[in-house]
């Protein structure tokens, strides 16, 4: 909703306009100015300071599905004294992405429009389409900012670029996009330089930090199977036809829980953290070759086992590992959905054939030929 | 870190480009500068196909097939035989 004339006189809902727009609930004729916009429209207060709650929160969103439900309202914000004149930052819904963005506007006085993204961060939500063109365009006229504001521009972060087509918004809604920088952390640095983002700002990275921050959410749904494993494991080693022989299942079964286990780690864990160092490209192998190099360690501390079984463990943990690691494709700042598709096409090759000889190996085994 | 090698879906029509920049603004890896007035190319394989440049191209120079990234979505689209999706969409709540 452009409206040049109401722009220019710097106010927010006049008396002729207040019937108009249900986002706006003033009755009063306080003179327009920031300190009125904050009464008269639907805007919510809210601090750059992060709360001891709100940093829990943030712990919690990356160890369960607590993130899945950890949103904010939709709508505009006021973070400090924002006037007439302050800067738009548009965001996303999920309370992780808005958090960043308010802690790091700490200092500065501006508007925040959070989109209605169903809780899930920008990049993701351009990705996916709710954090889109149609979007930004509907809550700039909900939300009634075209009175809150006199300039006509809003700050977008930079990954929000996948779903948000700059020359479509100026052309709807007679607002600029300007892509901010990837980092918040940076957005001071991007004021402070005229509004442009340098070629640092603009890239993104994935440090050995930010790839741990995400193994939690790989280790644990793995993890969730492991009591099916463990109880698979058991039963087999003290299955007999005599019935089930306890001491076998413990002593024949320890070993398997144990590389069970360190397959899972390896994958999830050991390959995100050593991304780079692991060898060749494709996830797939560098989870097989960080499964394989752990069943060497794991190995040197397990008494010797029979043949089948040996067969078993190279070839089912270390696809375990491979599995696991490539899942972490979906959580990567570089990995595409061609080279993800090509992969798949060799790995789940390998896997059905990794699977089935494991499978036959231990029927060698229970049968008593290996 | 770069990806595989060859696989990225990225085409770029230079008679289409009119040196405005934005793909280059967009792009998170660089994939894209500006030299004598339009936007060159410099290393496809650092596309990793998230479709800012195509969605910000606004005369149609930049083709890219963009999509969901994750294992589990393309295998999950392989059983169900649709598009790739990791069960998280719109209503069901995070994940990604």
């Amino acid at each position: 909703m452009v409206n040049s004339e109401k722009a220019n006189s710097g106010g927010c809902c006049p008396a002729e306009t207040a019937s108009n727009n249900a986002g706006c609930q003033c009755a009063q004729t306080s003179p327009p100015g920031a300190a009125a916009l904050k009464t008269v429209l639907d805007i919510k207060k809210v601090s750059a300071t992060l709360s001891r709650n709100d940093k829990w929160g943030a712990v919690k969103c990356r160890l369960s599905s607590f993130r899945n439900n950890y949103t904010v309202n939709p709508g505009l914000y006021a973070v400090g004294e924002p006037s007439e004149d302050s800067d738009v930052f548009v965001s996303a819904n999920y309370k992780l992405s808005f958090d960043k963005l308010r802690s790091a506007l700490a200092g500065i006085n501006t508007w925040v429009l959070v989109l209605d993204t169903k809780g899930i961060n920008v990049w993701c939500a351009a990705g996916k389409g709710t954090f889109s063109t149609e979007e930004l365009i509907k809550k700039i006229s909900d939300t009634n900012l075209p009175l809150c504001v006199r300039h006509r521009r809003l700050i977008v972060p930079q990954l929000g670029a996948v779903g948000i087509s700059a020359y479509k918004v100026v052309k709807a809604t007679g607002f600029k996009v300007l892509f901010g920088p990837v980092y918040a952390a940076d957005i001071a640095a991007y004021i402070k330089n005229g509004y442009k983002a340098t070629a640092q700002m603009r890239a993104i990275h994935f440090p050995m930090a930010d790839r741990l921050v995400l193994t939690p959410m790989e280790i644990i749904p793995m993890l969730k199977w492991y009591p099916v494993y463990a109880a698979a494991v058991l039963i087999f080693f003290g299955a007999h036809s005599t019935g089930i022989v306890f001491r076998d299942a413990f002593y024949g079964g320890a070993p398997f829980l144990l590389l069970g286990l360190v397959a899972v780690l390896a994958g999830a864990f050991i390959t995100p953290a050593f991304l780079p160092v692991i060898p060749f490209r494709a996830f797939s192998l560098k989870g097989w070759i960080a499964g394989l190099l752990a069943m060497v360690l794991v190995m040197k501390l397990i008494s010797a086992m029979p043949v089948s079984l040996m067969v078993f463990t190279w070839l089912f943990f270390p696809a375990v590992s491979s599995f696991a690691a490539l899942q972490f494709t979906g959580s990567t700042t570089f990995t595409g959905m061609s080279g993800v598709k090509k992969e798949l096409r060799y790995a789940v090759f390998g896997y059905v054939i990794a699977g089935a000889a494991s499978l036959i190996s231990l029927i060698l085994y229970k049968s008593g030929v290996l | 870190m770069i990806y595989l090698a060859g696989v990225a879906t990225l085409q770029f029509d230079s008679d289409r480009c009119t040196g405005c920049g934005m793909c280059a603004e967009v792009c998170p890896h660089g994939v894209f500068i500006m030299a004598n007035g339009k936007a060159n190319v410099t290393d496809k394989d650092k596309c990793m196909e998230c479709g800012a440049c195509e969605n910000n191209c606004a005369f149609g120079a930049i083709t890219v097939t963009s999509g969901v990234g994750c294992a589990s979505a393309i295998i999950n689209g392989m059983i169900t035989g649709g598009e790739p999706s990791c069960g998280c969409g719109s209503d069901s709540g995070a994940c990604c």
